[in-house]
C-alpha cells in the first residue's frame, strides 16, 4: 500500500473547490480513468480480437491438417493391405488357370506350387490345399494333416462357392503363430473347385509396424467384431477384443475425434477393406500430434499477453502524466488567477487606505497645531502656565493624535503599489507595525508574542509593502493556531546573504500528510470555517516574488514553525524579469 | 528669518502662522499658488513651506515658479499623503530631511528651518 502510495500522482487527492456545471472539466481523477479506460479499450480490444481470431484459425488449421494426414495415411494404409491381399488371391487365381484340376491334385506338383509361392512371395504362404466341387479336400500340402477334409457344411466353403472368394479371420494357427486363410473359386473344363491357402501374418504386421506415425500412434486391424487381427501397441493383444467402439460401415476412409474418458482426445482413422472381414484403424492421441501447436499457441498467447501488458503500461504512464500536466496547469492557472485578484483587491485596499490616511493626516495636523497653539499660550500666561493639568490635558490632546497619525503611516507603508518597490526597510520596524495591528487581539486572548532581532541587523532592500503583507499573513496565521495564552516566537537572523525570518508559534499544528500542501491555492483546513486557504498560497507567492523562500516545519499539538528567508539585497531587474516570465502577468 | 507658508487648509495654516510668531518668526501665510507668487515678489523669504497638493498647482511646481522669483529661496515641503510615488518624488525634490508629513511638530519644523538656513548660509 506504500509502495503504491509512491506512485500515487499528485492529481489523484485533488479536492476542488470548483463547483457548478463545469465541475467535471477539474475531477482530474475522472479524466483520467476515462482517459486509460478509452485508450486501453481502442488499443487492447483490437489485440485481444486478433489474437483470439489467430489462436480459433490456427488451431482449426492444425486441426485439419491432423485429420488430412490421418486421413492419408489410412487410405494409403489400406491400398497396402488390400493390395497384399488381391496379390496373394491373384496368386491363387494363376496357380487354378496355369494348372488343370488333374495337375493340382498331384501333391509332389502342389508342393512345388507351393515352393515357389514361398519364395516369389518371401514367406508368407503356409499351406496349399484343393477342395473339389463337393467340398472335400483333395489334396494338401502343409504342415497339418487335412488331407480329405470335408469343408462343405462350412460356412467360409459355401461363401466362396457364392461369392468367389474368402479370406478368413485371423486365427492363432501353426507354432501358434496368427494366420489367415484365402480362398479363391476356380473352375477348369466345366469343373468347379476351390483353391484355399493359409497366410502367415507375420509379413502383415510388419507392413503396419512400418508405419510412420508419431510418437504414441497406434495401427491395428480388427474384425467386424471388433477382434484385434494384429497385435496392438496400446489396445490389447491379438484375438482380443478392443475397448473402442466398432465404427460404423463406410465405402469411403473416414477420420472423426473422440472423446476418452481420462479427458483426452483420440483421433480415429478407419477404412473397411473390401472383401474382408477387416477393419483398418490407426489411433492417435490428440495431445501428441497438436504439439507443435501448443508450441505456437504458446509463443501467441505469452506474445499477446506481453504485448498488453506494455501498452497497458504505456497507457498508464502517458495518461497519468499528461492528467498530472494538466492539474499542475490548472493548479498554476488557479494560482495566478487569485494572486491576480488578491492583487487587484489589495491595489484597492491600500488606495483606501492611502485616501483615508490623507484624509485623516490633514484634520489630525490641524488639531496638532489648534493644541499646540493653546499649549503656547498657556505655556506664555503666566497664570495658566503654573496650571499642570491644563499642559498635561494639551499634551494628551498631542499625544493622541501622534497615535492617529501612527495608525495612518502604519495603515500608507502596509497599502503597495502595483509595481516593486525596492527600498532598505528594517525589520524590526515592520514587524513591529504588523504586530501593531494584532496588539489588541494579543491582549484580549492573552498571547504572548516575543520578538528578537539583533542589534546589528543592517537594513535589507527589499518591498515594504509586500512585506507587511507576507507577515501579516504568517502572523495571522499563528494568531488562528494558538489557543487562549499560547505563544509566539519571532526571530531575526542573518544567514549569509540571507535573512532568516523564524515565526514559531505553540498552537495546533499541521497534519504531516498536509504540509507539503499548506502552500497550495484553496488548501485549508479551516474549510467552512471562514478560511479561504488563499493565505499561504498568496504568501509563498509574495516571498517568492522578493526572491526569498519559505517553509514549514510543524508537528500536530506541537506548534509550527514558518521560517522565511529573504536575500538582502533584492535585484530588482531580476524580480521583474521574474515576475514578466510569471503566468498571467 | 522670514518664512512663506503655503496650504490649502486655512485652519492649519493661519494656526501655524501664529503659533511660529509666538517663537519669534516672521510669517506670511497664503491659500494658494497665486497668492504665494504675489507674496514672494513683493517679500523676500529665506525659507517657503509648501504643501505638496494645492489647488491648482502642485507642491513641486510651485517651488521651481518660487526659485524663479527668488533663486535663494529654500523649500520644505509637507504632505498629509504619504504615498510611495509623492514620498520618491518629494525627497528627489527636497532632499531626503526637508519632506515632512503631517502633523508635523512645531519644533521638528523650526528645527528643519533653522536646518535648511544653514546650508544657504554654507552656500
Amino acid at each position: 500500500m506504500k509502495a503504491l502510495a509512491r506512485f500515487k500522482p499528485k492529481f489523484w487527492d485533488h479536492r476542488d473547490v470548483a463547483a457548478g456545471p463545469y465541475k467535471h472539466l477539474f475531477n482530474f481523477r475522472r479524466i483520467w480513468k476515462m482517459a486509460v479506460i478509452l485508450t486501453a479499450g481502442v488499443t487492447l480490444l483490437p489485440v485481444v480480437v486478433l489474437a483470439v481470431i489467430d489462436y480459433n484459425v490456427t488451431r482449426r488449421s492444425e486441426e485439419r491438417e491432423i485429420h488430412l494426414r490421418t486421413f492419408r495415411l489410412v487410405s494409403n494404409t489400406r491400398r497396402t493391405i488390400s493390395f497384399f491381399l488381391e496379390e496373394r488371391k491373384s496368386a491363387l487365381g494363376f496357380i487354378a488357370r496355369d494348372n488343370e484340376f488333374e495337375t493340382l491334385n498331384d501333391p509332389a506338383r502342389l508342393g512345388v506350387i507351393l515352393d515357389n509361392l514361398k519364395q516369389a512371395f518371401g514367406g508368407g504362404f503356409v499351406d496349399l490345399g484343393i477342395i473339389d466341387p463337393l467340398g472335400y479336400q483333395r489334396t494338401y500340402v502343409g504342415p497339418y494333416d487335412l488331407q480329405g477334409k470335408d469343408y462343405s457344411d462350412q460356412g467360409w466353403y459355401k461363401e466362396v462357392v457364392e461369392r468367389g472368394v474368402y479370406v478368413s479371420d485371423v486365427f492363432m494357427g501353426f507354432r501358434h503363430m496368427p494366420h489367415l486363410v484365402v480362398a479363391v473359386r476356380c473352375s477348369s473344363g466345366g469343373l468347379s473347385y476351390v483353391i484355399r491357402a493359409t497366410l502367415d501374418m507375420q509379413r502383415f504386421n510388419d507392413l503396419l509396424s512400418q508405419l510412420e506415425m508419431s510418437g504414441l500412434g497406434d495401427a491395428f486391424i480388427i474384425n467386424r467384431d471388433g477382434i484385434l487381427q494384429t497385435p496392438s501397441r496400446l489396445r490389447g493383444k491379438i484375438l482380443e477384443k478392443i475397448a473402442l467402439p466398432i465404427p460404423r460401415y463406410s465405402h469411403a476412409t473416414e477420420v472423426f475425434e473422440q472423446q476418452n474418458p481420462e479427458n483426452s482426445s483420440l483421433i480415429i482413422g478407419y477404412a473397411y477393406i473390401e472383401g474382408t472381414p477387416f477393419i483398418l484403424m490407426i489411433v492417435e492421441k490428440k495431445a501428441d500430434l497438436m504439439k507443435s501447436w501448443y508450441r505456437t499457441r504458446m509463443t501467441l498467447v505469452g506474445f499477446a499477453s506481453a504485448s498488453m501488458i506494455i501498452i497497458l503500461f504505456v497507457i498508464l504512464g502517458v495518461a497519468t502524466r499528461l492528467v498530472n500536466n494538466m492539474h499542475e496547469a490548472d493548479q498554476k492557472r488557479v494560482m495566478t488567477l487569485h494572486q491576480v485578484e488578491y492583487s487587484n483587491k489589495m491595489a484597492t485596499v491600500g488606495r483606501l487606505a492611502a485616501g483615508v490616511a490623507h484624509e485623516i493626516n490633514n484634520p489630525l495636523a490641524i488639531i496638532n497645531e489648534k493644541v499646540g497653539l493653546i499649549k503656547d499660550l498657556f505655556s506664555m500666561r503666566e497664570k495658566c502656565a503654573k496650571d499642570d493639568k491644563l499642559i498635561a490635558l494639551a499634551d494628551s490632546v498631542i499625544a493622541s493624535v501622534e497615535r492617529c497619525a501612527t495608525i495612518a503611516r502604519r495603515l500608507l507603508r502596509f497599502s503597495r503599489s502595483e509595481e516593486i518597490n525596492i527600498r532598505p526597510v528594517d525589520l524590526k520596524e515592520t514587524i513591529f507595525d504588523v504586530l501593531g495591528f494584532l496588539d489588541k487581539e494579543a491582549e484580549y486572548r492573552s498571547i504572548k508574542v516575543s520578538v528578537e532581532v539583533p542589534e546589528s541587523l543592517s537594513k535589507i532592500e527589499s518591498d515594504s509593502g509586500r512585506l507587511h503583507q507576507i507577515f501579516l499573513n504568517i502572523i495571522n496565521n499563528a494568531f488562528a493556531a494558538v489557543e487562549e495564552g499560547g505563544h509566539i516566537d519571532i526571530s531575526v537572523s542573518q544567514e549569509g546573504e540571507f535573512v532568516r525570518i523564524t515565526f514559531t508559534d505553540d498552537g495546533c499544528g499541521i497534519p504531516e500528510e498536509d504540509l507539503d500542501r499548506v502552500f497550495e491555492p484553496f488548501f485549508s483546513t479551516k474549510a467552512g470555517r471562514g478560511g479561504t486557504g488563499l493565505g499561504l498560497s498568496i504568501t509563498s507567492g509574495l516571498v517568492q516574488e522578493l526572491g526569498g523562500k519559505i517553509g514549514v516545519q510543524s508537528k500536530v499539538g506541537m506548534g509550527t514553525s514558518f521560517v522565511v528567508l529573504l536575500p538582502f539585497q533584492t535585484n530588482k531587474k531580476e524580480v521583474e524579469d521574474g515576475n514578466a516570465s510569471a503566468p498571467g502577468r | 528669518m522670514r518664512v512663506l507658508l503655503v496650504d490649502d487648509e486655512e485652519e492649519l495654516v493661519t494656526t501655524l502662522a501664529e503659533r511660529l510668531s509666538l517663537r519669534g518668526i516672521d510669517v506670511d501665510w497664503t491659500t494658494d499658488g497665486e497668492g504665494a507668487l504675489r507674496l514672494a515678489r513683493r517679500n523676500l523669504y529665506d525659507v517657503a513651506v509648501l504643501d505638496v497638493k494645492i489647488p491648482r498647482i502642485s507642491g513641486l511646481k510651485l517651488k521651481s515658479e518660487l526659485a524663479k522669483i527668488c533663486p535663494a529661496m529654500k523649500f520644505i515641503f509637507v504632505t498629509g499623503h504619504g504615498s510611495e510615488d509623492d514620498f520618491r518624488a518629494g525627497t528627489a525634490e527636497a532632499g531626503a530631511g526637508y519632506y515632512l508629513v503631517k502633523p508635523v511638530g512645531i519644533d521638528v519644523l523650526i528645527q528643519k528651518m533653522h536646518e535648511v538656513l544653514r546650508g544657504k548660509e554654507e552656500e
